[in-house]
């Protein structure tokens, strides 16, 4: 029973890390139609940043900061530079992009920091909470992530439903003319978006390094379980990301837990794939007609 | 007489296939003749690399399906090799690799009828979580699978027949050779076929191909299966090479660089797949070369094969979607004319068999 409450509780934790990939992914998605598979390695760029200013005697918050503004920067870079040609080609062009982007970027990563993986501090105590003389596997750290993950949520949420640029950044994803018609910059709010995504990107990578260690392709699984996240709450929906990485980080906490962590990937590929046979479009997008 | 023998051996596929293949057989056979030991080796390495990206190109070019999932595959193939090749059962290399392709194959069916519900980027992640996943099995079962150090796989002996100072290394890259060759017979049949243009014509216009009656699910996972039974060999193939099945020769770097050398190639292009296959066999060393020749350090010059297969990828989406073949297609098409210009042939594009399977490759293939 204890052991329940303790995978219960790191799920909850690590749900909300995938939560935040997820967010990343639906972001990006709904503003340009394209899969981030390079988001993994944004991610994973933008935390070795941080940890290279940490280690250089910058304070965490310094490298958190740093994290953020770095991957608001290169989802800037990426989107105007590289993504832009390919938003309007076929579907399969900027997925094997992304993925060379992906390539790219743990290449450079390598080349830079070395390919064994490094530690990377924790924010608060990695020591759990102790209730009635036992010791939970929720730390303080983990209550940190939480209500970094909830807080950014909120602010994205809030961002998109309540202030101008928000409405100007949904019209230029939704029906681009005809924001062009009443004077958005649509090119410019596509590159904002693509930024904003890589910023919650960035902080999922500096969130989940303590506990994955940080190198050049340590965050592969992350970004796998991301993708499967953002599809199960319908690739479209920020909310449905969020349910969906919570979901599935509570899932595949019991998988790693009960049957042993080297099957977490596999679960998450087997619950996409279910997922996928019956709600083609994850579980909660409107269902829609494919276009002839 | 001759005209006609140029007729029927124009007319019929399979002839031309089996013309292709002899005619290369020989020219490996002469040729792996005078290379030394290094060299055969990096052949073995061709034919395995060449069977997995024939099989990809094949898939993406014309049944426009995506599947990062070919490394995954790679490692069924070898760890069957490897389980088949090994003491229980022993069987020699033929039949084992056989066995490989038959292991993947039986794999492949349900990944593929999965991947045939899958559409573009939904496919993309689900092949990617496939490759992700698969080799951690390996840890799953230590004792059957060996975990993290996985299996070793005996070396195959050459038959007697060939003398007894017959180099293993030219033994391997006949092997490996024999399959890449398998693999183009029966692709280029397969592609050449009434079920080749089927593919092509559910990639095209899937509601099209519907209403004419195609089972688009079914076209699309018999594609997906054929594709992996040709990653299967080819994985079976490198573990008769590397005498080695470990996860760690499957990471998801493989998929990608797998799909590097398709795309560089050109999709849907058999030779296509032989130049990334030689791409794949040659730019590590040069990379190593120039690594050295410029004392750069042991991380730039790991990396560096990885930083070019990613250059490639994006540089190829933005700026050459067609890849090296088509390059020489279209110095091929801009050629011709200024050749056979005064035979009175106008048209662009002549209107053989061979032209119409080639012309509708390429990425734009990838339309939904």
């Amino acid at each position: 029973m204890t052991k329940f409450i303790d995978l219960t509780l790191s799920g909850i934790s690590s749900g909300a890390i995938y939560a935040a990939v997820a967010l990343a992914l639906v972001l990006i998605w709904r503003s340009t139609r394209v899969v981030n598979f390079a988001q993994g390695a944004m991610l994973m760029f933008t935390t070795f940043i941080a940890s290279a200013v940490i280690n250089s005697g910058g304070s965490y918050v310094l490298g958190f900061v740093v994290a953020l503004c770095s991957g608001f920067v290169l989802g800037a870079i990426v989107e105007r530079v590289i993504v832009r040609p390919v938003e309007n080609a076929p579907p399969l062009n900027p997925v094997i992009l992304t993925l060379g982007l992906y390539t790219l970027i743990v290449a450079i990563a390598g080349m830079i920091w070395g390919n064994t993986p490094r530690s990377f501090p924790a924010a608060f105590s990695l020591h759990g909470y102790t209730v009635g003389g036992t010791t939970l596997l929720f730390t303080p750290n983990d209550t940190f992530i939480v209500l970094v993950v909830i807080a950014v949520a909120a602010a994205l949420a809030f961002l998109f439903r309540a202030t101008s640029i928000g409405l100007r950044m949904r019209g230029a994803a939704f029906a681009p003319e005809v924001a062009r018609l009443l004077g958005v910059r649509v090119g410019r709010m596509l590159t904002l978006g693509w930024a904003l995504a890589a910023m919650v990107g960035s902080l999922a990578g500096v969130l989940v390094a303590p506990s994955v260690f940080l190198g050049p392709n340590s965050f592969d699984p992350i970004l796998i379980i991301g993708f499967v996240a953002a599809v199960l709450g319908g690739l479209d929906s920020p909310p449905g990301a969020v349910v969906g990485g919570l979901v599935l980080g509570l899932a595949l906490s019991y998988v790693s837990g009960y049957e042993g962590a080297s099957l977490v990937p596999l679960a998450a590929l087997v619950i996409l794939v279910v997922v996928l046979m019956f709600r083609p479009t994850g579980l909660f997008s409107a269902t829609k007609e494919r276009r002839v | 007489m001759t005209s006609r023998a140029l007729a029927v051996f124009r007319g019929s596929t399979l002839l031309r296939s089996l013309t292709i293949v002899v005619l290369a057989a020989v020219i490996l056979i002469i040729v792996s003749d005078s290379l030394d030991s290094y060299r055969n080796l990096q052949l073995a390495y061709g034919g395995y690399y060449f069977c997995v990206l024939a099989g990809l190109t094949v898939l993406a070019g014309s049944s426009g399906q995506i599947s990062l999932g070919q490394g995954a595959f790679m490692a069924v193939g070898a760890y069957a090799f490897s389980k088949l090749n090994a003491a229980p059962v022993a069987w020699s290399v033929f039949p084992s690799l056989v066995g490989a392709v038959v292991a993947t194959v039986l794999v492949g069916i349900p990944v593929g009828a999965a991947a045939s519900r899958l559409r573009g980027p939904y496919l993309a992640g689900a092949t990617l979580a496939f490759a992700v996943g698969l080799p951690a099995l390996a840890d799953k079962f230590p004792a059957f699978l060996g975990g993290e150090n996985g299996l070793s796989v005996n070396p195959p002996t050459p038959p007697s027949w060939l003398g007894a100072n017959f180099p293993l290394e030219r033994w391997e890259a006949w092997i490996a050779c024999a399959g890449a060759l398998l693999v183009v017979f029966v692709l280029y049949n397969l592609t050449h076929s009434a079920i080749g243009r089927s593919w092509r014509a559910v990639r095209d216009d899937e509601i099209a191909a519907a209403l004419s009656g195609l089972r688009v699910g079914r076209r699309q996972t018999l594609a997906f299966v054929v594709s992996a039974g040709c990653a299967g060999l080819g994985g079976g193939l490198l573990a008769a090479v590397l005498q080695l099945t470990s996860p760690g020769a499957f990471p998801l770097q493989l998929s990608l660089t797998l799909l590097a050398g398709v795309v560089i190639g050109g999709l849907g292009s058999l030779v296509g797949a032989v130049w990334g296959a030689a791409l794949l066999v040659f730019l590590p060393n040069w990379t190593n070369d120039l690594a050295n020749s410029f004392s750069l350090s042991g991380n730039v010059s790991h990396n560096l094969p990885i930083a070019i297969y990613g250059v490639v990828l994006i540089g190829a989406m933005l700026v050459w979607p067609s890849g090296i073949q088509g390059g020489v297609r279209a110095i091929g098409r801009a050629v011709r004319p200024a050749i056979s210009g005064r035979g009175g042939r106008t048209t662009p594009e002549p209107a053989t068999t061979e032209a119409e399977s080639t012309k509708d490759e390429g990425v734009k293939a990838s339309r939904p």
